[in-house]
């Protein structure tokens, strides 16, 4: 099973097996944005709800693979808690760490060294395991899936705050 | 009818006789449904082409072109001789492939004949190349679109054929289902269609590839196929449709070749199938398709289709056998004798994009997804499906190795 294990690292079973902040949050006070990916159908719905500037709560609905849906649980985890800030960073860390591969490829065509070789997953936590899935091109769509969710979700969010704050 | 020998076929496919795995095995290849593989004969007739004879088309007076030009048009014949076209020559169009050849009905027929007012009956089992350019069509002028529904074994419903068909002006149905492996019975509803004054347009993009495929005993006014299905190259599609409709029917794409005079104030179009086919043709594409469709002939329709109803048999029984609940079938059972060698299924709730990937790393080619059918994926009620389909070159060691690989991804999964 050549490379399965660096797909399906056990923490990802793990929260496949067992996925975290899984619901829904009644919407208002909540914000709900749905994400699809075209390419295998697979859905996941983001509940958010603020306080303070803060990530109050987190539920993740939808239905996806083992990936997709590992990645919104881990997600759910990281930012619960965080504020909106913090919260983008996240995103722009996970998506730079999901991204080295097209990079790799785009450039000099030594994709397998450069995508193994370079990656300082700061900061990211468990989410590091999810690393591996670069080097399985057509799946980083379904890791990435929750992240471009949840960034709706916060353009969403400040749009919304800063109508209000018009009002 | 002889017996094919997959084993001595596959010496003919570069890509299943070369290609290894990591641990040198051979190749699984389960996805003819997607894509077939081509055999050296298609790859050289393109390359001998190339390589010694080819000129544009239609235009040149030297003699490569003419000489271009004459086995494009033998490559038309033929294509058009193998489906059994009344007239060859003038009713065979060629596109990019199956979705351009459904555009270009519903383009062409749709927005040029079809009366206002008038219905288009689908099916829920349409692939979306048979289904947006319809959706396009209703979202431009309001075209009402009707649904023939499935039934809970897979097969079209016609309970409501006659009152469905009432003020349509097109039915457009598929010749077997990418999905569900299902081979529809088309004469009650080109009957039906005829009787209610509709025009017949079938998708059977994967039906050519597998049985024998006779237009006109099909009765239906248009089919439309794709040759990098049936051993062909990519690149190249094929619209068949009734002579008098195709001459009745304004132009799809503008440009060269498709006419006859242009002023700066309008233009006259050429003749079929000419004034459908605008633009330099797919030309090494017409000419590798015509090798597949002697491929195909000299090995056999009926020896083709006889092996895939066996393996297809034999595989819907082993799978089922062997993993028992575990597997879900989504598609006709295995004593359907029209059945195709389309197998989609659930394996335990493991989601077919995981499970794709672990038969990848025992290398067994599958797809999951939707396969471009998410109406019908919602009637399912699924989200995606894994499937396996068969072609002359598979056989019973191929869908052994299915069978384990799923059993691998069982205990990779718990
Ligand atoms: C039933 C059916 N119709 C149409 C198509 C479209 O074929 P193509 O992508 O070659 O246009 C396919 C294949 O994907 C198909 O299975």
């Amino acid at each position: 099973m050549s490379g399965l294990e660096d797909l399906y690292r056990e923490i990802i079973l793990d929260h496949y097996r067992s996925p975290r902040n899984r619901g829904e949050l009644p919407v208002p006070p909540a914000q709900r944005v749905e994400g699809f990916n075209p390419l295998c159908g697979d859905e996941v719905v983001v509940f958010l709800e603020f306080a303070d500037g803060v990530v109050k709560d987190v539920k993740i609905a939808g239905q996806g693979c083992s990936i997709s849906q590992s990645s919104a649980s881990m997600m759910s985890a990281a930012v619960k808690g965080k504020s909106i800030e913090e919260a983008r960073q996240l995103i722009s860390s996970f998506k730079a760490m999901m991204s080295i591969h097209e990079q790799a490829i785009g450039g000099d065509g030594s994709d397998g060294e450069r995508a193994e070789a370079n990656i300082p997953p700061d900061g990211l936590g468990e989410l590091a395991a999810l690393q591996g899935v670069v080097k399985f091109p057509v799946r980083i769509k379904c890791a990435t899936l929750s992240w471009n969710t949840l960034a709706q979700a916060l353009d969403e969010a400040t749009a919304g705050v800063a109508a209000d704050g018009a009002a | 009818m002889e017996e094919l020998d997959p084993v001595a076929l596959r010496k003919e496919f570069p890509l299943l006789e070369t290609r290894r795995r990591p641990d040198g095995k051979r190749l699984v290849y389960l996805d003819s449904a997607s894509s077939s593989q081509r055999p050296y004969q298609v790859l050289e007739a393109m390359d001998t082409y190339y390589s010694t004879t080819h000129a544009n088309v239609h235009r040149g007076v030297y003699a490569i072109a003419e000489e271009a030009t004459r086995q494009f048009e033998e490559a038309r014949a033929k294509v058009g001789r193998f489906v059994g076209a009344p007239n060859p020559a003038t009713e065979i169009v060629f596109t990019k492939n199956a979705t351009e050849a459904l555009n270009l009905v519903a383009h062409s027929y749709g927005r040029g004949r079809l009366g206002m007012g008038k219905a288009v009956l689908l099916t829920e089992m349409e692939h979306h190349a048979n289904l947006v350019p319809w959706l396009m069509l209703a979202g431009e002028r309001g075209t009402e679109l009707r649904y023939l529904p499935i039934t809970d074994s897979y097969q079209l419903d016609l309970s409501d054929l006659d009152k469905l068909v009432d003020g349509a002006g097109v039915v457009a149905v598929s010749a077997m289902s990418n999905v569900l492996g299902t081979v529809n019975d088309l004469r009650p509803i080109v009957e039906a269609a005829h009787a209610a004054g509709a025009v017949v347009v079938v998708d059977a993009s994967q039906l050519v590839p597998h049985r024998v495929v006779d237009v006109a005993a099909i009765g239906a006014d248009f089919v439309a196929f794709t040759g990098h299905k049936m051993l062909g190259p990519t690149g190249i599609g094929v619209l068949w449709g009734r002579e008098g409709l195709l001459e009745e029917m304004p132009p799809f794409l503008g440009g060269g070749e498709m006419i006859r005079d242009v002023r700066l104030d309008g233009f006259t179009t050429n003749d079929i199938p000419w004034k459908f086919e605008a633009g330099t043709p797919p030309i090494a594409e017409a000419i590798g398709l015509g090798a597949a469709v002697d491929y195909l002939e000299s090995v056999g329709r009926e020896a083709i289709a006889a092996h895939e109803r066996a393996l297809t048999y034999q595989a819907i029984e082993l799978l089922t056998d062997r993993h028992g609940d575990d597997i879900r079938i989504f598609g006709p059972g295995p004593d359907d004798p029209n059945r195709g060698g389309v197998i989609s299924f659930a394996y335990r709730d493991i989601h077919p994009h995981d499970l794709a990937q672990v038969l990848d790393s025992s290398g067994v080619c599958v797809r999951a997804g939707h396969h471009c059918a998410k109406p019908l994926m919602r009637r399912l009620g699924v989200s995606a499906t894994a499937r396996a389909s068969l072609y002359l070159y598979n056989d019973e060691e191929d869908v052994t190795a299915l069978s384990d690989a799923l059993a691998k991804a069982g205990e990779f999964f718990g």
